[in-house]
């Protein structure tokens, strides 16, 4: 689609759009981070958007005959997302072509996905779209786990959590963000709700570009994660106070970081409100594990300081 | 002008395609069809073809890219083999949900374990119930029609769903045969360029497709209505194939029949397969067997009048079937006695066959030896279980394979003792 660079600029946090698009009542749990990313993330987006839907949490978002979007959407399945998006995008483009439809018909296409099918079932034809050169917008929510079907582990959830089929998940989180950067998309960001003027930077930046894009949204899950609904935008701020969840973009082939948490707090404190670490500090600390997590959020920092 | 060559089963896909004006072909390479996705795409590299080819990374994506282009307001075509067909099942069961219209080619291939190239219609069975309509073609010619037709049948607002036209692997997929293509202009006025009516996703109209719903009644509602659609289209496929006819002058029934009139003994087959048994019902004519041929040639809607009509007041049916439901038998076998139970004038005796499995061959001795059994049968009031196709002489080659097996495997633990 025609890309008009945005005559808004988001400098400061009154420049954030003070009315939303995205309609509430949805079947989202109470304190959801990731509807919470996607209502600010929409609200850069703006209606002319077609959400290609891969099974997962915000699958209910939409459930007939309501839907809290004021444009259109497509649920395809779990494994199949970026494919609905790829026919979508060269169907407009062939309409487009001819003049069957005019460039004001035209929508931005969105592929809204959870870190399960984001990682797991859903890599190979996220892979194959972006090798494709495919110009769609990837939103991925990372809950961290199969939150849709309770919070089993899925190639998102991290180091030592807790899920209903691990009682401490013993693998590593998948590197999602590098696995995109290895593909040289057009541009990459990671976001999350509590940062609200960072992601609404780095969408704005993405809609202005062609291309595979890639929004990394972090997503914290008080039903998943076992803490209390109030309390979403402030582990959202310890995720990234901390060092857990870098923010950063990549752009003409560089990683930037948008923010560097200094000094950075220690990730007990992010850990400890949430009941799927509990079994880390009672009834004994697991001082191994604990290190294990410190150690590799330090040395993903020290890495980016000495690039 | 009628252009007649000598192309194969799957030239005369592409050249359906072709002529009926696909626009959008996301396309995915599997044994024996790749041949199909070859041609369309040499044809737009030379610009003797308009329209837009997308390689994707699995069949499960290629059907989701088709579903969603349709779902946009384009015409469609696509096509798989076998392994392919399941391994986008998922998505087939869900685009007819979606009531999209496209063109997907199957070309039917046995399914792994053992993996083979060669034909049968498990493939094709195993996507019976998924809402997609089904015609079966038995000669090239017929392929190129049935594409022309196909198309005309799923874009009508009465019917608005996907449909998958068969051929077998290798017997027509690389069989060249003399096929009289379309005219152009005369296609133009057949099948005019797809009107998607409030079909597509616009900037000015949102629409929200294939959302959730909670409960059985919404869902119930919804999938009743896929199935009405596809019951629709038993009236729309005789509307549209007399049309095709006037224009085109090959007609086309739901069932095509062979001699089948004053027969006292049918066969039921589909696809290519069904030609050895119109060679085997003339040499059984001559012989003053009263012997005859029914085939369907759309499946999906079922043509159970068509059927009952065409089989009402034989003695004896056997139902040769080219695919096996393992622990059950042959699938078309059990669907036909099924639309026949109970009727006046059905037949006294429905057997069952397996044949032609992996491309198994089927022999005229063996059409014989079926007619004069299954007509003892029925004169006997019998109804047989149903039988597998198998020759002394092939069970005595694969006895042979056997002991190759067994000395290899022995000479290999005298070496490693």
């Amino acid at each position: 689609m025609n890309k008009v660079q945005p005559d808004r600029h988001f400098e400061r946090m009154r420049d954030l759009p003070s009315t939303h698009l995205l309609g509430a009542g949805t079947a989202m749990c109470v304190g959801c981070g990731g509807l919470g990313a996607l209502k600010e993330i929409y609200d850069v987006l703006g209606r002319k958007t077609v959400f290609v839907n891969a099974a997962g949490c915000m699958t209910l978002t939409a459930v007939y005959p309501f839907t809290p979007f004021q444009g259109s959407w497509l649920y395809t399945s779990m494994a199949s997302a970026p494919a609905g998006a790829q026919g979508i995008r060269d169907a407009l483009d062939l309409l487009k072509e001819d003049g069957r439809i005019t460039d004001d018909e035209d929508l931005e296409v969105i592929v809204l996905t959870g870190d399960g099918s984001a990682n797991g079932i859903g890599l190979s034809a996220t892979s194959g779209a972006i090798e494709r050169g495919l110009d769609f917008l990837y939103v991925c929510y990372d809950n961290e786990g199969y939150a849709n079907t309770g919070q089993q582990a899925s190639g998102a959830t991290p180091h030592g959590a807790r899920t209903t089929t691990t009682a401490g998940f013993g693998g590593e989180k998948k590197d999602l963000f590098n696995i995109w950067l290895a593909h040289k998309p057009a541009y990459a960001a990671t976001v999350i709700g509590s940062e609200p003027l960072d992601l609404a930077r780095k969408v704005e930046k993405a809609a202005a570009i062609r291309g595979p894009r890639f929004i990394h949204a972090f997503a914290p899950c008080p039903t998943g994660w076992d803490y209390d609904p109030k309390d979403t935008i402030e582990i959202g701020k310890l995720a990234v106070k901390t060092g857990i969840w870098p923010l950063k973009e990549y752009v003409d082939g560089e990683v930037v970081h948008t923010r560097r948490p200094h000094p950075r707090t220690p990730v007990e404190d992010y850990l400890r409100p949430q009941g799927r670490f509990a079994h880390l500090f009672e009834p004994t600390r697991n001082e191994a594990v604990l290190e294990d997590i410190q150690h590799s959020v330090d040395a993903y920092w020290k890495a980016v300081e000495e690039s | 002008m009628m252009d007649r060559m000598l192309i194969t089963g799957n030239a005369a896909a592409a050249w359906g395609a072709r002529l009926a004006g696909a626009e959008y072909m996301p396309v995915f390479p599997i044994t024996p069809q790749t041949e199909i996705i070859e041609t369309l795409g040499r044809w737009i590299d030379r610009g003797d073809m308009s329209g837009r080819m997308v390689t994707m990374e699995s069949e499960h994506s290629m059907i989701t890219a088709a579903g969603s282009a349709a779902a946009t307001g384009v015409r469609v075509f696509t096509a798989t083999s076998s392994q392919g067909l399941l391994y986008g099942m998922e998505i087939l069961y869900a685009v007819a949900g979606w009531r999209v219209p496209f063109v997907l080619v199957n070309v039917s291939r046995g399914l792994a374990a053992p993996i083979t190239l060669e034909p049968d219609h498990n493939d094709i069975m195993a996507a019976r119930d998924s809402g997609c309509l089904q015609l079966h073609c038995a000669t090239c010619q017929e392929v190129v029609d049935a594409l022309l037709i196909a198309y005309r049948l799923i874009e009508d607002p009465r019917v608005r769903l996907p449909v998958i036209v068969n051929l077998d692997g290798f017997y027509l997929s690389f069989t060249r045969e003399p096929v009289t293509l379309p005219d152009a202009t005369q296609v133009a006025g057949f099948l005019p360029a797809f009107d998607a009516a409030d079909l597509g996703f616009r900037a000015g109209n949102p629409v929200s497709e294939a959302v959730a719903v909670l409960g059985g009644g919404p869902y119930s509602y919804f999938r009743y209505e896929t199935h009405l659609a596809a019951l629709n289209a038993a009236k729309v496929f005789s509307e549209v194939t007399s049309e095709y006819e006037s224009t085109f002058g090959r007609a086309y029934a739901p069932v095509q029949c062979h001699r089948s009139e004053d027969a006292e003994m049918i066969f039921v087959m589909i696809g290519s397969f069904a030609r050895k048994a119109v060679d085997a019902v003339d040499r059984l004519r001559a012989r003053g067997r009263k012997v005859g041929l029914v085939r369907p040639f759309m499946l999906r809607p079922f043509p159970a009048d068509a059927l009952r009509s065409a089989l009402a007041g034989k003695k004896a049916v056997a139902v040769i079937d080219q695919n096996i439901s393992v622990g059950s038998g042959g699938v078309l076998a059990t669907e036909i006695k099924a639309a026949l139970y109970g009727q006046p004038d059905a037949p006294q005796t429905i057997a069952g066959y397996i044949g032609g499995l992996g491309g198994r061959d089927i022999t005229y001795e063996e059409f014989s030896a079926i007619a004069q059994e299954t007509m003892a049968a029925a004169e006997a009031g019998r109804i047989p279980d149903t039988r597998l196709l198998y020759t002394a002489n092939e069970l005595r080659e694969m006895r042979k394979l056997q002991a190759i097996d067994t000395v290899e495997r022995h000479e290999e633990e005298e070496r490693t003792t």
